[in-house]
C-alpha cells in the first residue's frame, strides 16, 4: 500500500486543545499528515476543524488563555511544534495558511504577495519581483494581473483575492499549507479553480484542508479524516472513507444523513 | 367559490390599514417634535455666530487686524500676538499629545495583558476625558510652572493642552485600531509577523485616518481653552512676539520661543470683552469669529481627511 512509503510530513499526538474558557475543543487527536498529500478535514459545525487547523500555526497563541496539551510533531527534523521553547513565529514561517474569506491587505497586489517575504527581510527588488511571480504564477494568478500588480487588492475579484491569499501563502516557501473552508466563499468555477489549484501544489508541500463540501474531500484530497465533537472518529485514505467507512456515524455523515 | 372567506379578507384589511394609520401617526409625531429639537440647538448656535459676525464685521475686514499687537485704544488694537501665540501653543500641544497619546494607545490595544490592571487603566482614560479642563490648569501650575520650573510659557501652556487632549488622542487611536478586523491581523501574523510588525505594517497604517481625525478634534477642543491657561498665567496684554522658532543662521531652529510669554485667541478675547468701553467689544466679536472659523476648518479638515484615508478601505 501507498500509506506505508510515504513519508509522515507532521503528525498530532494525542493532541488536546482547551479554549481561554475551559472549552475542551480537541480530545486526544492522533492523526499524521502525509508529504506531498493533501489530507481533508471533515464534520459537521462545531465539531473542532477550524480549532485542529489553527493548531499546526500556533494560531491559538494571539488569544490569551488558550492551552494545549500534547504534540504535533514536524518531520524531518521531529520539532514539536507546540513545545512552548518553539517560538510560534518560526512555526508561522514553515507553515502558512489560507482563509475561510479572502482577507488580503488594503495595499497592492504587489505588495500583498510581498509581505511575507518582506517580513523575512527580505528588500532586494528584483528577488521580490522574482518571488512575487512565481507565486502569483503558483497561485494560477499571473495571467490576470500581470500588468496590474500596482492595483489594489479589493479590486479584485472575491475568487481572485482567495487565490492572491494563496500566492501570498505560498510566497515564503512553506513546508506544509493550511486551508480552512477556502472556497465556501466562492462560486463554482472560481472553487474550480481553487481545487485544480490545490492538486498542483501538492507536487511541492503537504496540504490540511478543512471543508464542508463531500464532493470537494473526495475530489481533492488524499486522506480523510472525519471529525465529531473534537474527537476524531475516522481517518483513512479517501477511497477507503468514501466507499467503505467504517464507523456508521461517518457514513451517515458522508452521505448527509447527518450533519 | 366561497364568497365568505373574501369578505372577511376584505374587512381584515380595512382593519390592518387603519391600525398601520395609527401607527403611523406616531412616526409624524415623532419627527415634527425631533426637527424641533434639533431647529432649537441649530437656531441658537446660528443666532450667536451671525450676532458675533454682525457686531464684529468691521474688525473682520480690515487687515491690521490680524497684524497688530493689542492696544489700549480699540481701533487699533489687533490680534497678532494672540494668533501668534495660539499657534506656537498648538504646535507644543501636538507635538507632545501625539506621539505620546498614539504610542499610548497601541501598548494598550496590542502590547498590554488583558486583565483587572488594564481594566481599570481603560476606564480611567475615558474619565480623564471627562477632568474639567481648569483641573488640568491646576496640576500644571503646580508640575510645570512651580516644579519642573518652566514659567509661565509657551511650553507649559502647549504641554497643559497635551494633557487634556491625551485621552481624545488615546480614546481616538484606540477605536481606529480596533475597526481593524481581525482576519486582516490573523493574515499578517499568519506569514509570521512578529507584534512590531504587525503594528508598524498594518495597525497604525489603516488607522492613521482615524487617529488624525481624534487627534483634530482635540486641537479644535485645545484652541478654544480658556481656563487651565488662565490659571497658568497667560499674560492678557502682550505686545511683543516669542522669538522666531526659525533663524536664517544655522542650525536654523531656535528654541527660546518655548519659555517665552504669550497670550492666545480665546484669552485675547475675554480681555477685550472684559473692558468696559463699547468699542472693544467689537474686537471680542471679532475675536469669537475667529476662534470658530478656525475650529470649524479644523473640524471640516479632520472630515475630509477621513473620508480620503478611507477611500482605500473597505471594511
Ligand atoms: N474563540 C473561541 N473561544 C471559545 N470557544 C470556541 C472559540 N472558537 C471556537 N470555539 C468552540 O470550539 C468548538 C470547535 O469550534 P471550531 O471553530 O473548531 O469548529 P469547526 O469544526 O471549525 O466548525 P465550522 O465548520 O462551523 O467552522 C465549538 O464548540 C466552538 O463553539
Ligand atoms: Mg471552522
Amino acid at each position: 500500500m501507498m500509506t506505508t512509503t510515504t513519508p509522515v510530513k507532521a503528525e498530532a499526538r494525542n493532541l488536546s486543545f482547551f479554549y481561554n474558557g475551559g472549552n475542551h475543543a480537541l480530545k486526544g487527536v492522533n492523526m499524521p499528515l502525509y508529504e506531498n498529500k493533501i489530507t481533508a478535514l471533515i464534520g459537521p459545525s462545531g465539531c473542532g476543524k477550524s480549532t485542529f487547523l489553527r493548531c499546526f500555526n500556533r494560531m491559538h497563541d494571539l488569544y490569551p488563555g488558550n492551552k494545549y496539551e500534547g504534540q504535533i510533531v514536524m518531520h524531518p527534523d521531529n520539532t514539536n511544534i507546540l513545545e512552548k521553547s518553539v517560538d510560534p513565529i518560526e512555526v508561522r514561517m514553515r507553515i502558512s495558511m489560507v482563509f475561510q474569506k479572502p482577507n488580503p491587505f488594503p495595499k497592492s497586489i504587489y505588495e500583498n504577495v510581498a509581505y511575507g517575504l518582506r517580513v523575512r527581510g527580505e528588500n532586494n527588488k528584483r528577488m521580490l519581483d522574482d518571488k512575487v511571480e512565481e507565486a502569483l504564477k503558483g497561485a494560477a494568478l499571473w495571467n490576470e494581473v500581470k500588468d496590474r500588480q500596482q492595483d489594489l487588492a479589493f479590486n479584485l475579484s472575491g475568487g481572485q483575492q482567495q487565490r492572491l491569499c494563496i500566492a501570498r501563502a505560498l510566497a515564503t516557501d512553506p513546508e506544509i499549507m493550511l486551508f480552512d473552508e477556502p472556497t465556501s466563499a466562492l462560486d463554482p468555477i472560481a472553487t474550480a479553480n481553487i481545487e485544480e489549484l490545490m492538486s498542483e501544489l501538492k507536487n511541492k508541500l503537504t496540504i490540511l484542508v478543512v471543508t464542508h463540501n463531500m464532493q470537494q474531500a473526495a475530489r481533492v484530497s488524499d486522506y480523510t479524516a472525519y471529525m465529531y465533537l473534537g474527537e476524531l472518529m475516522e481517518y483513512g485514505d479517501t477511497d477507503t472513507i468514501f466507499t467503505r467507512p467504517t464507523r456508521k456515524e461517518t457514513e451517515d455523515y458522508i452521505t448527509g444523513k447527518f450533519g | 367559490m366561497n364568497p365568505q372567506p373574501q369578505a372577511n379578507t376584505l374587512k381584515n384589511l380595512d382593519e390592518v390599514r387603519a391600525m398601520i394609520k395609527r401607527h403611523k401617526l406616531n412616526d409624524y409625531i415623532f419627527s415634527i417634535i425631533g426637527l424641533l429639537c434639533l431647529m432649537v440647538g441649530l437656531l441658537t448656535l446660528l443666532t450667536l455666530f451671525i450676532d458675533l459676525i454682525l457686531s464684529g464685521y468691521p474688525k473682520l475686514l480690515s487687515a491690521s487686524f490680524y497684524t497688530d499687537f493689542p492696544s489700549r485704544r480699540a481701533d487699533s488694537a489687533g490680534l497678532l500676538s494672540a494668533l501668534v501665540g495660539s499657534s506656537l501653543v498648538m504646535l507644543v500641544t501636538f507635538f507632545s499629545a501625539v506621539p505620546m497619546g498614539v504610542m499610548a494607545a497601541i501598548y494598550l490595544e496590542e502590547y498590554a495583558p488583558k486583565n483587572w490592571f488594564s481594566d481599570l487603566i481603560e476606564i480611567n482614560v475615558s474619565n480623564l476625558a471627562a477632568v474639567p479642563s481648569i483641573i488640568y490648569g491646576l496640576l500644571a501650575l503646580g508640575l510645570f510652572v512651580y516644579i519642573l520650573d518652566f514659567g509661565q510659557s509657551i511650553l507649559t501652556a502647549g504641554l497643559t493642552l497635551g494633557l487634556l487632549i491625551l485621552p481624545v488622542v488615546i480614546v481616538a487611536t484606540r477605536e481606529a485600531i480596533r475597526s481593524i478586523p481581525i482576519a486582516i491581523r490573523e493574515a499578517a501574523y499568519a506569514v509570521g509577523a512578529t507584534k512590531w510588525q504587525v503594528v508598524y505594517d498594518h495597525v497604525i497604517k489603516y488607522s492613521f485616518g482615524g487617529i488624525l481625525t481624534g487627534v483634530i478634534i482635540g486641537m479644535a477642543r485645545a484652541i478654544g481653552e480658556t481656563a487651565p491657561i488662565i490659571t497658568i498665567g497667560a499674560l492678557t496684554f502682550i505686545a511683543f512676539l516669542p522669538p522666531s522658532p526659525i533663524t536664517t543662521a544655522a542650525p536654523f531652529l531656535n528654541f527660546e520661543w518655548l519659555s517665552s510669554g504669550f497670550t492666545v485667541l480665546p484669552i485675547q478675547m475675554f480681555s477685550w470683552l472684559s473692558r468696559p468701553s463699547e468699542a472693544f467689544h467689537v474686537n471680542a466679536a471679532a475675536a469669537g469669529v475667529v476662534i470658530i472659523l478656525v475650529t470649524l476648518l479644523m473640524n471640516g479638515f479632520a472630515i475630509r481627511m477621513r473620508y480620503k484615508m478611507r477611500k482605500n478601505i473597505k471594511w
